[in-house]
């Protein structure tokens, strides 16, 4: 009988051995006349038990992990997944409490299937939203997208829908769709699993905004830090293509929508949707002013969808199972799923996707099991680096953009990055400050020249320069920032660096009432 | 610090020139250009910029523009291998500025600086996508997370024994 064993390819794995698990597992078992059928599947995106190791029993697929090659011989042994007392079984992946307390709507595959396998995919709900797409109108997807309460999830919130419908109603002789896969946010990697790891999914999902804003050509602009995702999208894309997924006559529908990859050059502030464009077009990243919008005028000034990675991939579990399915997870006005990202100093770090509505704390503590130092957490930072560090009195409120934004805080794109109380926030407030003097892109004197200035005068704060001033005219320098800059970067770096210095003023060297006046 | 020259060669040139007929009618062909030489060549060579403006149809202002507003392109030869290590927040949060310490003090080298015998060129990155498993390098495509003092200097040694 032979039997299949799962060693994931997600870069995750990769970087702590994945490709040497998966070579001892083939010879052990070529050594010792064991039959199996290896898949180098997609990650579950719990990563302290990288490499994991999948073993297909009659129950079921049960785990090992972290797996070294040298644990091969003692897994295998006793037979194949029979291994019960094995010190690294885990028992029923599928039981495993991490995953089974999930809603995993757009990471339903995410360590099921083979990336690259159209047959896994296809038996797993694939292209079930694009055929369904193809048999309605382009006003009805979009309809469709709107009532399941979308929204953008590369962290700027915005309703789906609306972006579609403004670029499928604005006349043009070419429509654009422009997947953002830019993830440059520490402390995120959803994209990156999407692209590695159920890559026929984002495809899925711009042919179907395509066919609904009538665009027929897709870019997807990938960070040059990912080669891994490049490299999968792109064989993705010629398997698609082969089988008329994608090309000039999808599924004999007439309708044509080619894909092209692009790979960006290691500029944050590409992540910002104009400057995307800017770099599309094989400019220098520089942000545009808007109006116009992208969605009016946008790539090669024609109406462009630019929308993240998950936002689309999950546009085609909307079309699969419907926009009521999708609208029923979720809080308030922050409908459906998001997959947040634990990350940082986190015990059990990797990906959760949930309904909006949980805490942090369940996030933090329930899912990833406190810090990975064993030290007390100190704070979080929600959203990336121009998010804010949350507080532990902060932390029971529920995660949903609007409670976010009340308190001045940001979801973004669901990363989650934990400091434990070893950290110095006044370094992470000045490095926030260091961090967008390096990727402005330089076009308004805020972001420009304040990032510069902010970076003095938290070193003077910090050597105490005449200190109390300077607490003063860091506010007034991140009130500047925050209302005259052009774009995100400028305006939203005061986020990390006043949630830092309100929340944590002894690390300035100061009292809480110098922070308050 | 390297000694190689950071001009071309004629080989150079022909390798570029076929680059730029593949490209000539791309949309916004500059950026999957200038990836395609330096994928190639492993740099831009400064001379090659009026060559690159001319078959764009660009002037040598927008090229030289782009190549030195992007962190990934550069115009002078890297080591034969690349290490970036992640100095963003969550590979701080679990020590990556002791590493990165720790790395220039192994290599010899500083950031954005190439070792004296060409190895090893030593960059920063501003986040690998291996945010729960911190701190995180790559060497060129190779990505290493959870890693130690030990590892770094194990990871070094095996690539110093490709090269």
């Amino acid at each position: 009988m032979i039997t299949t064993i799962y060693v994931p390819c997600d870069s995750a794995a990769l970087a702590v051995g994945a490709d040497r698990v998966a070579k001892a597992a083939q010879v052990h078992a070529h050594k010792n006349n064991i039959e199996i059928k290896l898949v180098r599947n997609s990650s579950r995106g719990m990563f302290w038990l990288e490499p994991l190791l999948e073993i297909s029993t009659s129950k079921g697929r049960v785990a090992f992990g972290p797996v070294t090659p040298e644990d091969i011989p003692s897994i295998f042994n006793q037979g194949l997944g029979l291994a019960i007392h094995h010190p690294l079984y885990l028992g029923l992946t599928a039981d495993i409490p991490y995953l089974k307390r999930q809603e995993r709507l757009t990471f339903a595959r995410a360590g099921v299937t083979d990336p690259l396998s159209l047959s896994d995919y296809e038996s797993h709900d694939g292209f079930k939203g694009l055929r369904r797409a193809l048999t309605i109108s382009g006003e009805l997807i979009i309809q469709e997208i709107l009532e399941s309460g979308l929204r953008g999830r590369g962290g700027a919130a915005f309703p789906t829908g609306i972006k579609w419908r403004t670029v499928a109603s604005t006349d043009a002789p070419q429509r654009y769709i422009v997947c953002n896969a830019d993830e440059g946010d520490s402390g995120t990697f959803s994209d990156r699993m999407i692209m590695e790891g159920d890559p026929f999914m984002l495809i899925e999902g711009m042919t179907i905004a395509g066919i609904a804003c009538d665009a027929t050509i897709g870019y997807i602009y990938v960070r040059s830090e990912y080669p891994h995702a490049i490299r999968t999208l792109n064989k993705a894309i010629e398997i698609a293509e082969a089988v008329g997924y994608l090309g000039n006559n999808i599924l004999q529908s007439n309708r044509r929508f080619k894909l092209i990859v692009r790979k960006a050059a290691g500029s944050y502030v590409c992540g910002e949707e104009t400057a995307l464009l800017e770099s599309l077009e094989g400019k220098r990243g520089i942000v545009r002013a808007k109006p116009p919008l992208p969605a009016i005028k946008g790539l090669f000034g024609q109406p462009t969808v630019v929308n993240n990675v998950i936002t689309l991939a999950t546009a085609a579990v909307i079309l699969a199972k419907g926009a009521t399915f999708y609208k029923n997870y979720g809080v308030g006005r922050s409908f459906g799923t998001l997959p947040f990202q634990l990350a940082g100093n986190i015990k059990r770090g990797g990906l959760v996707e949930k309904a909006f509505g949980l805490t942090l704390r369940e996030l933090i503590f329930d899912f990833g099991g406190g810090s990975a130092s064993g030290r007390p957490i100190k704070a979080i930072q929600s959203g990336g680096p121009l998010g804010t560090y949350i507080p532990e009195e902060q932390w029971d409120l529920p995660l949903d953009y609007e409670t976010y934004t009340t308190i001045g805080g940001t979801l973004g794109h669901g990363g989650m990055v934990v400091h434990d109380d070893t950290a110095d926030m006044a370094k992470l407030a000045r490095y926030a400050m260091e961090f967008c003097a390096l990727e402005s892109c330089g076009k308004c004197t805020p972001c420009r020249i304040g990032s510069t200035r902010g970076v003095e005068v938290i070193d003077d704060i910090i050597n105490d320069q005449n200190r109390e001033q300077k607490v003063f005219l860091l506010k007034d320098l991140c009130n500047t920032m925050t209302y005259g800059s052009l774009c995100a970067m400028g305006n939203m770096t005061p986020n990390p660096v006043l949630s830092a210095l309100n929340h944590f003023p002894d690390d300035f060297g100061i009292t809480t009432t110098i922070t308050t006046q | 610090m390297t000694a190689l020259p950071s001009q071309s060669n004629e080989k150079n040139l022909q390798a570029i020139d076929e680059i730029l007929a593949v490209h000539a009618d791309t949309p916004g062909a500059l950026l999957p250009a200038l990836h395609a030489i330096q994928e190639t060549i492993g740099f831009i060579p400064a001379d090659s910029v009026s060559r690159i403006a001319k078959a764009l149809n660009l002037s040598r202002a927008e090229v030289h523009g782009v190549i030195t507003y992007y962190h990934h392109f550069r115009s002078s030869p890297p080591g034969k291998h690349i290490v970036r290590i992640c100095r963003a927040e969550a590979c701080q949060s679990m020590g990556a500025e002791q590493l990165f310490l720790h790395a220039e003090a192994h290599l010899g080298c500083k950031t954005h600086d190439t070792t004296i015998d060409g190895n090893f060129t030593l960059e920063p990155a501003y986040c690998l996508g291996l945010c729960a498993s911190s701190p995180a390098l790559s060497i060129n495509d190779e990505v290493h997370a959870r890693v130690t003092a030990e590892l770094f200097n194990h990871l070094i040694a095996t690539a110093r024994g490709q090269t």
